[in-house]
């Protein structure tokens, strides 16, 4: 019990990365695939973030009477991985948007089929 | 590399298709030469290290050029610099007119990527620059005609985006058990650390985040549609760079930070790539055989050459990691000078399925004739540069007994005679239909820049002390920096 207590973040983090790839996989909808997305990369910010505080750690500025400091440099490279992931998110809701109006559909099976639909006619006239 | 970047803003500034050809085509060619200027610095097997903001490494982003990375630098902007010119008349005909600028703005910002990735001397700066190039590579490919481009560029985003966060993951559990993120400072700090779970951990997300990159045979699913549905010009530039600079990152990891003992000597990692290399070369290349489209059959005909280039890197010594790099670099050329001539089809034809291009030897004489020559490299044809990399792979072979592995990849090379073949066959000994006969061949632009990097597969097939030099030093370079 213990072991699950003293790397709670870790736990969490798995977790949270497990679900957001496990949305990735098994739902259909384009959209929801790209919020999936979005989840399991929020895991990588914990996964981050979470180790560089030290319990009674202070913000890394020198002053009297603090000894201990937390890491900064975590923070800063999230927020660039968070820049990173609002980009990505971004273009990948532009892209859909995109199919939507080429396909009337979010809807990956539906896409397909529309797909296969297009392409069936032209190989049988070919044969 | 900064020319790249200063460029790109500068383009959607001006929102002007000619102009922005004319400031793609200076940035890549001035990356050309400062690449070339890099690789001279560095033969002598020097590094060159820069301190980006003048932060000191290991605290400060440190670009770090070896021989290694000089010889990717001058291949990714060589290919770059030969692309962007044959854009000029292909992106014409391909894209829509308002969105010109805004395709040399991400191919610029794509090169930017691929540059970055290949300086940097920094895990989680590595990071950013994949996602430069990713993401900008996303915008070319979903600009394709086709509306089945957009699926493919979205099919190519989700799993590039798992594949990029997987090496993020990987890099972050190192920093969390390192304290750095300086690649060559992590390396002298693993040793102390390696048989732990979390280093393991990280060496499988690596893995596979890395083989997602580079299309390593089980995650290839993303690489057959986006490269068909792509426009050709993109299509030429991603093929001979995108997955190449992945390769790197590989090899990067695996050599320089990790070490080559930690990795093929206490892990199985070696067998893991060879058996998927091995499946990648077989199964993609019968899965080419059966495409009708034919940039569909040369992209799965990619999958089948990673396996190559990754079975260089499984051998673990130095004439299979030459081998690998030098087809690395082969491989490029040759794809590249395939998709351009490609291209060139498709802009004559408008499709380019075998039962569209019947006859296309008669009225595409020069065309055809590269993709030919093109196609026998594929193969490994004594004369091309596909034979002297699949040389070098069979003498590692040899080198480590496997006589069964150098049948294996003589044999594979027969599947690409197959596929080859049928190209030939339908090029050539077809009569043209109504529609072949009316065409010309493509424009000068888009021909002459094709045939020279066909002239240059034929060049470094012949003449092989240049490729093979630099990848022996890099190769050297990269056994050297293992423990």
């Amino acid at each position: 019990m213990t072991a699950v207590a003293n790397h709670f973040s870790y736990w969490a983090t798995l977790f949270i990365a497990i679900a957001g790839l496990y949305i990735v996989i098994a739902r259909g909808n384009l959209v929801k695939k790209l919020v999936g997305l979005a989840i399991f990369q929020t895991s990588v910010y914990l996964l981050y973030i979470a180790p560089g505080k030290l319990i009674g750690g202070t913000a890394p500025i020198i002053a009297d009477g603090f000894a201990v400091y937390s890491n900064p440099l975590p923070h800063v490279l999230i927020l660039t991985a968070i820049v990173v992931g609002i980009a990505t998110l971004a273009l990948g809701l532009a892209i859909v948007v995109r199919i939507k109006e080429a396909y009337g559909s979010t809807e990956e099976d539906e896409i397909l089929a529309q797909d296969q639909a297009t392409l069936d006619p032209l190989s049988e006239t070919k044969t | 590399m900064v020319v790249p970047l200063i460029a790109a803003p500068l383009m959607v500034l001006l929102r002007h298709g000619g102009f922005a050809w004319l400031l793609a085509t200076v940035a890549s060619w001035s990356s050309l030469a400062v690449s070339a200027a890099l690789l001279g610095e560095v033969a002598g097997g020097g590094v060159i290290s820069y301190a980006v903001g003048s932060w000191a490494p290991p605290w400060g982003i440190e670009y770090r050029i070896d021989s290694v990375n000089a010889f990717l630098l001058v291949l990714v902007s060589l290919i770059a610099s030969v692309v962007v010119i044959y854009c000029r008349d292909s992106v014409e005909a391909e894209v829509a007119p308002e969105q010109h600028y805004l395709f040399y703005t991400m191919y610029v910002l794509c090169l930017a990527g691929l540059l970055g990735i290949a300086a940097t001397g920094d895990g989680f700066n590595l990071f950013v620059f994949l996602e430069i190039s990713s993401l900008s590579s996303y915008v070319l490919i979903a600009l394709g005609r086709d509306r089945r481009a957009l699926m493919a560029s979205y099919q190519y985003l989700i799993m590039g985006t798992i594949g990029a966060t997987f090496i993020v993951i990987g890099v972050g559990l190192l920093f969390l058990m390192t304290g750095t993120l300086n690649l060559a400072d992590m390396a002298t700090r693993l040793p102390g650390v390696t048989d732990t779970r979390p280093v393991l951990a990280a060496l499988a997300f690596l893995t596979v985040g890395i083989s997602l990159k580079l299309a390593l045979f089980p995650l290839h699913l993303w690489l057959p549609n986006a490269y068909a549905y792509a426009p050709s010009a993109v299509t030429a530039f991603l093929a001979a760079t995108a997955t190449k600079v992945s390769v790197y990152v590989l090899l990067r990891f695996y050599y320089s930070v990790f070490g080559e003992s930690a990795i093929f000597s206490a892990l199985p990692m070696g067998e893991i790539l060879l058996m998927l290399s091995l499946a990648a070369m077989f199964i993609a290349s019968i899965v080419a055989i059966f495409q009708q489209d034919i940039k569909r059959l040369f992209a799965y005909s990619s999958v089948a050459q990673i396996g190559y280039i990754t079975l260089g890197v499984s051998l673990d010594n130095m004439t299979g990691l030459t081998g690998g790099i030098v087809h690395l670099f082969n491989h490029a050329l040759t794809k590249g000078a395939l998709f351009l001539l490609l291209g060139g089809i498709a802009l004559r034809v408008g499709a380019v399925r075998f039962d569209a291009i019947g006859g296309i030897g008669r009225v595409m004489p020069l065309t055809s004739f590269g993709i030919v020559i093109g196609g026998l490299s594929l193969i490994g044809v004594p004369g091309t540069v596909g034979f002297v990399s699949k040389w070098y792979l069979v003498l590692a072979a040899f080198e480590v007994g496997a006589w069964w592995l150098a049948a294996l990849i003589v044999l594979s090379s027969l599947l690409a005679v197959i596929y080859v073949w049928r190209f030939v066959e339908v090029a050539y000994f077809r009569e043209p239909g109504a529609a072949v006969a009316k065409l010309r061949e493509a424009p000068l632009s888009m021909l002459a820049t094709s045939w020279l990097m066909v002239a240059a597969c034929v060049y470094f097939g012949l003449d092989a002390s240049l490729t093979v030099g630099g990848a022996a030093q890099a190769a050297a370079e990269l056994l050297g920096s293992g423990r």
